[in-house]
Order: C-alpha cells, then structure tokens, then sequence
C-alpha cells in the first residue's frame, strides 16, 4: 500500500482460517489500521491481493467487502450517535435484505416479515454482547466501554466470516479489558468466525490471540504464538530500540509491565 | 367448497395488505372532501387556497427533509424538481383534459401529476447520479446549477412557452387533491423512516464511512432518497401550477427552493412532523403578512439567522412531534412508546390525522 512515495505497508501476508483468533500489533504507524483499511476497501490496495472466501476483492467498495462477510470495528468509535443501540444493530443487519423502497412505502408483506426478522437478529446480538438493557438508549449517551460492545454487536451483524477489531480495548479500565477478552472468546466460540485484532494493550493481545503477526514500517517482522512473540528480538527492538537491547543483552518480555 | 377457500386463503391477506397500505387515504379523502365542499359551499375561496397552499408547502418541505434531513445530503434544487413535473402535468393536461369533463377530467388530472414526479424523479436519477457520488457540499452546489439550468431551459423553449409561461391550465387542484399528496408524502416519510431503508438513510447522514462499512450501498442509498424527495417535488409542482392555472419559469427560481429549505430547518431537519408544522407555520404566516409581502426574503433571512443562534437544530431536531417531553405526559401518548419501533401503523394513523387535517 503506497501513498505517493510512502509505502506504509510492503510486506503483508496473513490467511485466516475460521475460528482462528489472530492478533496484529506494533508500534505506532506501522501500517495497521492500514492493513485494516486495505482488506476492508477503504483504500484500494496499490499492489497484492485481498481474498476472502478465494474472491479476489481488491477494488470492491467497502459495503461490497462487507457484504462478502468482513466487518470491522473502528479506532475512534464510529456508531451513529443519535440513533438509538437497537438502531445502530438493524443497519447492519440490512446487508441482504431482500425488501426494497418499494416494498417499504407499501408495506408489503414482504417488507413486515423482513423487518420483524431484523428485528429479532439486532436484539440476539445486543443480547450476546450484554446489551439488552440499552436497547433504546441512543448510542451517543452510552459508558465508553458498551460503546466499544455496541460496535462489536454492530459489526457482529452483519454475518461476517473475519471480525476485525481496530483497538477494541482503547480507553477501557482493566475489568472492562478482562470482560472484553472473554468476550473475543465467547464471539469466535458461538459464531464460529475469524478474528483479527489490532491491539496496544499486551495484556489483551497476548491474551487473546492464538497467533501474532507483528508489523514494524508496513514490514512482517515476526509471526507466531504469543509466547514467542514476547521474546522475539526483532518484536522487541521494534518497540523499544536497539539500545534498550544492547543494554540488556537478553530477551525481555515484550509487554514490560503492563504484560504482568 | 375447499378450492373456493383455498382462493379466499391466499387473497385475503393480500386484500388486507392493500387495504394496509391504503388506509390512511381511505380515512382523509371523505374528510378532505367534506372540507372542501363546506368551504366551497361557504364561498370561502381565500380559506381554500390558504390550505393548498399548505397542503403544497407540507409536500415540498416533507419531500426535502428525506434529503436534507434524513440523507443528510443539502439539496438546493427542490425547486428544479418542481418545475419539471409541473411542466410536465401542465403540457398533460392541456393535452388532454381541455375537452374533458367530470370523471375522465379528473383522472387526466390524477395521470398528469403521476406523469410529473416520474420525470422529476428521472431528473433527480440525472442530477444525483453524478453528483451524490462526492461528498459534503458538492451537492448543494450542483443541484443549484441544476435548478438555475432548468429556468433557462424553460425560458428559451418555445414549446414551454418561454418567459411567459404556459397559461389557460384548468384549475384543477382541490383541497381532495392536494391533501392525497400531502398524505402520501408524510407516509412516504414516515415509512421510510420506520424502515430498514429509512434507518440506512440515518446510518449515512450519521457517519458515512461506517454505514459503507456496514454493508449499505451509500451512494446508491443517496440516489434513491433523492429520485423519491425529487418525485415528490414533482408532484407539488404539478398541484401548484394548476393551483395558478399558469405555469411560469418566475415560480421555480432558486427564492422557491430556498423557502423549502427554510422551512425544512426550521421544523428541524430529519423531523417529519417538525417539517409539516413548519410548512403550516411558514405558509399561514406569509398569508397573514400580506401586505408586507416585499420584506417575505428579509424575515426568512433573519428568521434563519435567529434559528441558527437560538436553535440550530430547528423546532424539534430529528425527534417527531410525539418524542416531545410535554406530549410523552398525556397517558395515550405513553402507550404509543411502549409499543415499540416496530409499532408501524399506529403512527401512520397519526401522521394520517396531521396531513389530513391541516390541508
């Protein structure tokens, strides 16, 4: 992925398998969210390819890629702010849906049936993510944290295969990241589909993922389990320099203390 | 006879999902039609054209506010849109309702308004194809060229009577009529609105690149909204023309496009019910204000700009008329909330009830 002489993402290979749970970290620009944005069409990748489901999908605009079963959280929480929780989960369940305008000013049968079946799928996935109680409430005014769910429940809507989670646990306090974790768990457990997940925090990441891939200037420079990761050199000058390495001379966790 | 039942079976429902659909105008025409004999009966001429006026301005400012407020897209060319469909009604029935009379006058009257939301919604698929595939306020740019280019086209066409105008229209429009189309467009709304279509709408006007992201087609999305709002400015065009029996270029500048635009901001944009009382405010007001018609562009001015201070979210932001603390105390009121979104058809009674009442 090239924008004009920067290439903010050169070497990138990852294949996901379902039920996989696969973290994707390093330091700050290292073409993450760029990765994100390439495989769910925001840009348009300048070279390589992006498969899903053996589709080549490189140049299909966002709502095409997700309607081929990739959905994504964003960074900076992007919900629609004035609708209501149970609202921003029935636009996602739209994707598919077999009614039209038409069938909307009509109110065909046709159109009842589907929005009862909308109706039904937002509350299971407001239910799976603990949000039941803030069904009517409008997204704006929710805690920080069901901000962050509801856009999981949101993403969840849209039947993905892969979920991707830009930062899910940005801004939690420590029992909400514990809650989030096993809530990764419960996702890929029920619905059976791939996660990939950017995060900062170590504790998350390692927690949560099965396998990493660590990027460094848009560059894979390590990949594995999170136990190897954390005392992979490459992983560690990354983050802290080649000084801090030197110094030690040894292999030392990657989370510091946050990893404890 | 089991073959008889098994036909009764399958039509049924289907007769009374029509009968669903329809209801709302089952219930306004009597009313509208009584209302309009009493007045003629009465000889109370200037009553008549206030509510169709009202009646016109609730279709045009309803209509735009699925743009402008649903979309969150700025159209300028509500007037364009208008001036399509009335140019197309009045060409309809110049042809064809001059010699008719009674029933068969009133149908040509009923195909010639049909006729002009389909080209005004043509228009729209034209005007928004280009241009609703760019963001922020390329929109109100180009839909204000387009509403400068259709007043050129019709000052320089023969055949549309240049600036002069088409006259010797039958007046046909009736408070019977112009209701119908005020009830239509507030269901169209509130449809829409009460829809997985209508939700998508708000999902873009909240953050386009996250409705994108959730799968909605954005711009085909933006298109349709804006065919549908285009078609029904069509419709008001074609009712005000034969309103005036004349249609003339004047009446379709960008003064006209703007007053919508007034209106719809000050109901509050995304606000259905906000839109009809604004329309109804605005238009009744002008009325009374007859005789300070030259100040009408000063007072929208200032009208705007103490809008824009005091309340920018317009009288009722994007809540309808019923989502108002005072109203949610009355008990039927409370009843209505708990039946929950999906509680289409008890709203639509009440839209039914405004539409139908004030034109």
């Amino acid at each position: 992925m090239r924008f004009g002489g920067l290439r903010a993402l050169a070497d990138f290979d990852l294949k996901l398998e379902p039920g996989e749970l696969v973290g994707l970290i390093g330091p700050n620009g290292a073409g993450k969210t760029t990765a994100f944005n390439a495989v769910t069409g925001v840009y348009v990748p300048s070279e390589g390819e992006v498969r899903v489901a053996g589709e080549r999908v490189n140049g299909l605009r966002p709502h095409q890629i997700c309607t081929r079963g990739v959905a994504r959280t964003f960074q900076n929480i992007r919900l629609f702010k004035q609708l209501s929780a149970l609202d921003n989960v029935r636009v996602a369940c739209h994707a598919g849906a077999e009614s039209g305008f038409v069938d909307a000013l009509f109110l065909t049968r046709r159109h009842r049936q589907e929005e009862q079946r909308i109706l039904d799928r937002a509350e299971e996935y407001l239910a799976v993510m603990g949000l039941s109680h803030r069904r009517d409430e409008v997204a704006r005014n929710l805690p920080y944290g069901e901000q962050r769910r509801l856009e999981i429940a949101r993403a969840l809507a849209t039947g993905p295969r892969v979920l991707c989670l830009d930062e899910p646990a940005a801004g939690m306090n420590a029992a909400e990241k514990t809650e989030l974790m096993s809530l990764i768990h419960g996702i890929r457990d029920r619905f059976g589909l791939a996660v990939l997940l950017i995060e900062h925090d170590m504790r998350v990441a390692m927690g949560v993922s099965e396998r990493m891939v660590v990027l460094d200037h848009g560059v894979t420079i390590a990949r594995g389990a999170p136990a190897n990761i954390r005392k992979d050199p490459r992983v560690i000058e990354a983050y802290l320099g080649d000084s801090y390495l030197a110094e030690k001379h040894i292999a030392v966790p990657v989370g510091g203390g946050e990893a404890g | 006879m089991p073959f008889a039942r098994g036909v009764l079976r399958s039509v049924l429902p289907f007769l009374r999902g029509v009968l669903r659909s329809v209801r709302p105008f089952l219930l306004g025409i009597p009313v509208l039609f009584a209302v309009q004999v009493l007045l003629n009966s009465q000889g109370m001429d200037d009553w008549t054209i206030i509510l169709i006026s009202v009646g016109i301005n609730v279709v045009l400012a309803v209509s735009l506010n699925v743009v402008n407020g649903f979309t969150g897209q700025f159209s300028l060319g509500h007037a364009g849109f208008m001036a399509v469909g009335a140019y197309t009604a009045a060409k309809i029935t110049l042809a064809f309702a001059a010699g008719a009379h009674g029933v068969a006058q009133q149908a040509v009257f009923g195909l010639a308004l049909l006729g002009g939301m389909a080209t005004a919604g043509v228009a729209g698929l034209v005007v928004g194809m280009p241009s609703l595939r760019l963001r922020g306020d390329y929109l109100a740019i180009v839909t204000l060229g387009f509403g400068m280019i259709i007043v050129s086209i019709i000052e320089n066409v023969d055949a549309l009577g240049k600036a002069i105008g088409l006259s010797g229209l039958p007046g046909l429009t009736t408070i019977t009529w112009t209701g119908v189309a005020a009830i239509a467009t507030v269901l169209m709304a509130r449809r829409l609105a009460v829809s997985t279509q209508g939700r998508a709408l708000f999902a873009i006007r909240e953050d386009e690149v996250a409705a994108e992201a959730m799968g909605i087609d954005t711009t085909g999305y933006k298109v349709r909204a804006f065919v549908i709002s285009a078609a029904y400015a069509g419709l008001a065009g074609g009712l005000i023309v034969h309103l005036l029996q004349l249609a003339t270029p004047r009446s379709f500048n960008f003064i006209r496009s703007f007053e919508v635009v007034v209106m719809v901001v000050l109901g509050g944009l995304g606000s259905i019910t906000g839109s009809v009382v604004a329309a109804t405010f605005l238009t009744v007001a002008l009325e009374a204000l007859r005789e300070f018609q030259q100040y009408r562009m000063v007072a929208y001015a200032l009208l705007l700009i103490a809008l824009m201070l005091l309340r920018p979210q317009g009288l009722f932001g994007t809540r309808e008329l019923w989502d108002l603390e005072l109203l949610r105390r009355l008990p039927w009121v409370k009843a209505r909330a708990t039946a929950g979104p999906a509680g289409a058809s008890p709203a639509e009674v009440r839209d039914e009830g405004e539409a139908g009442g004030e034109p």
